[in-house]
């Protein structure tokens, strides 16, 4: 493969965001981060829909880093609708929320989801455990995106 | 808070059984495997069974896995996909049919990587695909890794 593979972080709150994606550039992530702000826009990138039509700008992730608590679409709606896609429901949806009740965690599990992470208070955890979900998607094989 | 520190408290999310379960048929991979997760210091036990029926059967509670004080649900299991008696394509598909156990995680292990291996792991709900590497040097760094994993994420409630 030529380009980078492709990950997508959706999360609305911005300063989450913009905390992920300084643990995600530090951590040296060998991919490609895209953003989303919520469950609509998310589900908008994964069908290729409007300006996300671009596969060449936008292209399909091979995994998705979750927030659960989205508006418009919440967490557990955008997993349940890749998991009825044939094609996306392949690809490895992490579920980072700001916490675990374990409804919430088997929930995830049902709908699909390949692991389930606490966004930690303290930005050093937050580098560690960004670490750690490289590493982890470093070890795996995925199936080829298109 | 330092690193170790921060480590134990999250290793007491693994689930309370906190095992592994293998599923290798092949008795040097299981070695290699038990090596090297003791060097890459996994702390919690693997368990082995040899063949896909057998898998099924622990999961169950059949039989000589009645105990479940001896032989506990294991927060995760690593599976082989080529296994005799039952593919693990079939107990992966099994095992999300179940609706007590259906959420385990399950982390192929397997020699190759074949595109429609993965596909087909993935569709049938893995959660994820690991390849054995051929040096004992290499399957402890993965092992690493996968414990890394493991002590960071949630588990489901499995029963």
């Amino acid at each position: 493969m030529n380009a980078k593979p492709t990950v997508l972080l959706v999360e609305d709150l911005e300063s989450d965001r913009m905390l992920m994606r300084a643990a995600i550039l530090r951590a040296k992530f060998p991919t490609s981060l895209q953003m989303v702000h919520d469950g609509e826009q998310a589900i908008a990138y994964l069908k290729g829909e409007g300006a996300y039509s671009d596969r060449a700008k936008y292209p399909l992730p091979v995994a998705v880093l979750l927030d659960l608590n989205l508006p418009k679409v919440n967490g557990f709606d955008v997993l349940a609708w890749m998991h009825s896609q044939p094609k996306l429901k392949r690809i490895h949806v992490i579920v980072l929320s700001a916490s675990a009740r374990s409804g919430d965690v088997d929930r995830a599990y049902d709908l699909g989801a390949s692991g389930f992470l606490v966004k930690p208070p303290a930005f050093g955890q937050l580098t560690t455990m960004t670490l750690r979900l490289r590493d982890w998607l470093e070890i795996n094989h995925f199936p080829p995106t298109e | 808070m330092s690193e170790s520190i921060a480590s134990l408290h999250l290793w007491t999310r693994m689930s309370a059984s906190q095992t592994i379960l293998v599923v290798e048929d092949r008795e040097d991979d299981w070695v290699l495997m038990r090596t090297a997760a003791q060097q890459a210091q996994v702390n919690v036990p693997l368990l082995v069974v040899r063949d896909g029926e057998e898998a099924v059967a622990y999961l169950k509670g059949e039989g000589a896995y009645s105990d479940r004080a001896r032989n506990p649900l294991p927060a995760v299991m690593l599976l082989d996909l080529n296994l005799p008696k039952k593919s693990g394509f079939d107990v992966l598909a099994w095992v999300r049919s179940q609706p007590k156990i259906k959420r385990l995680p399950i982390v192929v292990l397997c020699s190759s990587s074949r595109t429609e291996d993965v596909e087909r792991a993935y569709d049938l709900g893995a959660n994820g695909f690991l390849v054995k590497p051929t040096s004992l040097a290499d399957l402890i760094g993965m092992t690493i890794r996968l414990r890394d994993w493991l002590e960071i994420n949630h588990f489901p409630t499995v029963q």
